[in-house]
């Protein structure tokens, strides 16, 4: 036979999952709490997000093209995806130099300037995020009220706080919880679940992105650990606190369908790059982030503390990784025969 | 029946069993075969015969050079044509004795008569001695000398034999046919080396994938007092010899120890057969099945071959060499080599012959690591691939050896998961090598 045979070591198969399909996935499973967005907060939410996701994708591929000069990557989708998830993190009046500065901060600093995808420490997107909370506080929290059945116009948005502001500055002027949640404001847990609340745009609905997490579980792109993990310390704490002084700290179910939890658990905290590797690894950071989460909430300057929960983890993700193996083969004693 | 499993990592590669309802073949021999003299684990066989010498089939070529090495015997009738290098499967030049061929004439003493001897009438020590006498290696890979496993070192017992009828590659079906087939002469050899490991429990584990050969061997299994089947979920690298100890016992081989720490000792279910056809019927291993199969293979089949027997007259006899071909593997899919030639002959270990088409042959592009740990959650000995890959590329050998690189079975479940295509194994292989040499300088110091 003259034909050359291809030489290579095993395996010699190879599984159909790729990185672009793990980052598409992920974008689908954001569809639902995208669909609900747009719904509540009309043609703005549809601003924020293109000019969010064109301005993620266009710095990445600015920044290889003449600064690293390496091979494009951003056909992967994680540019899209750190596109998404800031959108889904800022209010929906947000002006647009303010989102293409979030965009150059992420992908940029957070994400280019370590190397690229899978090398960056912190996720991106969240970096973003608090970079222009610190930087634009009052436009950073000023948060449109939502108006049902996609609003077409563009200025003069009437705002409010979000429940969990509402929560923190009601307590703190001295309020019960009781009190605060009778307020006319305070929308009801129904509210909470279809996403008729003020915050930013991916934190609207549980339901929708309840919906997108269980499509990502059985996609195998997320597994239960830290999920479950940030899920239960969070409640778990909330609940605790609760027992403690119901007129101080308000229920567990409040915290768990306000403000960012549910998108910071299933969409931010899992994120592959910045968490830990093994199983006992991400149970402890999944903890770590519902402890943070909670102390922030509670007693921190800041109304939600979500974003800074899970940098703050993320910082720990290596430790974590060191200090937790994975459980080895043979490491038991032998039976005795 | 409760299906039992390996609790650790593991991976579901696409099974493609082609083959598995095509009846085993006996190929003729051809013209000239070329037999390796190392085909085992361990010391290569010396040369007995000179060039230009008779030799009978079944008669002994090479002898074993060692405590552990193998007998190899002529597995055809002819003349000694040379004794050359010849590249064999891994692609080397080695040593080989190549037969110019004609009609068969058997040695003496062997029995080549289709009926099953069911009594056993030697000893113990006669058994591991015609073992050792008759060539016979471990049939499901790794060609490891059968007697040696036979002696149980002091110290320790045996409790159970373990026979591997998992064939958890994709693609291959040989030890599948080999049961349906020879089952019976398959459970003879297994209580031969119940005997001789002196042990009164048998366990065959069968993967569900092949639910025929279960009820088959479990039917068979009636007659055979204290061999049982247990049913195993489908889950590749399960007839890993460490997972399948797991699977079965619940026992784990201790990091950097054998098997019979467990109180077990497994063997192939070829290996059995083999050891059946050595005892009872006095013939040594020159002939074995081999599945012939793969995307581009035109007819998938199960060949019985003698050894020394060219790739190439396997691959012509299953329709021939296709047009799109661009990959040969020895073996399967997840831990077979690639052949540079289809010359090579087949020797003892060689189970399979895998034909790839040319737009499967090629690796996918690497991309950077995404931390993504699938490359944990699928190793079956709980290691951390991605890590042990870093450690290699930056030639940090201590850590590497202190994240147990040693303990890699190199079944390349995290190659085969990782969706950024990295290839993990190849750097792991590299640092085992690197590795075990430090370990054995060490050693002798």
């Amino acid at each position: 036979m003259d034909k050359l045979l291809t030489i290579s070591g095993s395996p010699h198969v190879h599984t159909n999952e790729s990185v672009r399909k793990i980052m598409f996935t992920v974008f689908y499973a954001m569809l639902p709490a995208m669909l609900v967005s747009f719904y509540f907060f009309g043609l703005d939410a549809v601003r924020v997000m293109a000019i969010s996701v064109t301005a993620c994708v266009l710095v990445e591929y600015l920044i290889q093209r003449y600064m690293i000069k390496g091979d494009l990557t951003i056909n992967d989708g994680s540019a899209i995806v750190t596109g998404v998830l800031l959108a889904f993190n800022v209010p929906t009046n947000l002006p647009t130099f303010i989102i293409i500065i979030g965009a150059i901060v992420a992908i940029g600093i957070a994400k280019m300037a370590f190397g690229g995808l899978g090398k960056n420490p912190f996720n991106p997107a969240l970096v973003g995020r608090v970079f222009l909370l610190i930087s634009f506080p009052v436009q950073m929290t000023s948060w449109p009220v939502p108006v049902p059945n996609f609003p077409t116009a563009l200025a003069d948005v009437i705002t409010g706080p979000t429940p969990l502001g509402m929560l923190k500055e009601g307590v703190g002027a001295g309020q019960t919880v009781e009190q605060v949640m009778s307020s006319v404001d305070m929308p009801g847990y129904i509210d909470f679940l279809i996403g008729f609340q003020g915050g930013s745009m991916g934190e609207m609905s549980a339901l929708a992105l309840l919906l997108g997490a269980l499509f990502m579980f059985f996609r195998k792109v997320i597994t239960w650990h830290i999920p479950v993990a940030y899920l239960v310390s969070s409640i778990g704490f909330a609940t605790i606190m609760w027992w403690v002084d119901p007129t101080y700290y308000a229920n567990p179910l409040f915290h768990l369908f306000t403000g960012g939890l549910m998108l910071g658990i299933f969409f931010m905290a899992t994120d592959m790059v910045s968490s830990p590797m093994s199983a006992k690894g991400q149970i402890i950071y999944g903890v770590g982030c519902g402890v943070i989460t909670m102390v922030i909430r509670f007693w921190g300057g800041y109304p939600e503390g979500v974003s800074f929960a899970i940098l703050i983890m993320n910082a720990f993700a290596p430790l974590i990784n060191n200090a937790f193996k994975p459980q080895r083969f043979g490491q038991i004693k032998a039976v005795k025969a | 029946m409760i299906l039992k499993t390996f609790k650790l990592g593991g991976v579901h590669p696409p099974e493609n069993k082609f083959s598995a309802n095509v009846a085993i073949e006996p190929l003729p021999f051809p013209k000239r075969v070329a037999i390796p003299v190392s085909q085992h684990l361990g010391a290569p066989s010396t040369v007995l015969l000179k060039r230009g010498e008779e030799v009978k089939t079944g008669q002994l070529l090479a002898k074993s050079s060692g405590f552990i090495s193998a007998n190899i015997h002529s597995p055809v009738t002819g003349k000694i044509f040379k004794i050359d290098n010849v590249m064999d499967q891994s692609g080397y030049k080695r040593t080989a004795v190549i037969i110019d061929t004609r009609e068969d004439e058997w040695e003496e003493g062997i029995d080549t008569s289709p009926d099953i001897i069911r009594e056993i009438t030697l000893s113990k020590q006669e058994i591991i001695q015609r073992i050792n006498d008759m060539g016979v290696v471990g049939l499901g890979g790794a060609t490891f000398p059968t007697h040696v496993k036979m002696m149980v070192p002091d110290g320790k017992k045996a409790e159970f034999l373990i026979i591997n009828g998992v064939e958890c590659e994709p693609y291959l079906t040989s030890d599948h046919r080999l049961m349906l087939e020879k089952g019976e002469e398959m459970l003879i050899g297994t209580q031969i080396l119940m005997k001789a490991l002196g042990v009164d429990k048998a366990i065959i584990g069968i993967e569900n994938n092949k639910p025929d050969a279960i009820t088959h061997i479990a039917e068979l299994c009636k007659k055979f007092k204290g061999i049982t089947v247990q049913a195993l979920k489908v889950k590749y690298p399960q007839g890993g010899e460490k997972q399948l100890i797991k699977a079965l016992t619940g026992r784990e081989v201790p990091s950097g120890k054998l098997p019979i720490e467990t109180g077990c000792v497994v063997d192939n279910v070829g290996t059995a057969y083999a050891v059946y056809e050595a005892v009872q019927k006095n013939k040594p291993l020159i002939e074995r099945v081999v599945t012939v199969t793969g995307k581009a293979a035109k007819k998938p089949s199960n060949f019985l071959v003698r050894v020394g027997t060219p790739i190439s007259a396997l691959i012509e006899k299953a329709g021939g060499i296709p047009e799109n071909l661009g990959k040969v593997i020895g073996g399967g899919p997840m831990m077979g080599k690639a052949l540079m030639s289809v010359d090579a002959p087949i020797v003892k270990g060689s189970s399979g012959i895998l034909l790839i088409p040319e737009e499967e042959a090629h690796r996918l592009a690497v991309k950077s690591c995404i931390r993504c740990g699938r490359c944990i959650s699928v190793c079956p000995m709980g290691l951390e691939p991605f890590l042990l890959a870093q450690e290699v590329m930056h030639e940090l050998w201590e850590r590497a050896e202190h994240d147990k690189i040693m303990d890699c079975i190199e079944c390349g479940s995290c190659h085969f998961t990782c969706p950024s295509s990295r290839p993990l194994l190849d750097y792991i292989r590299l640092g085992k090598t690197k590795v075990g040499q430090i370990i054995r300088t060490r050693g002798k110091k």
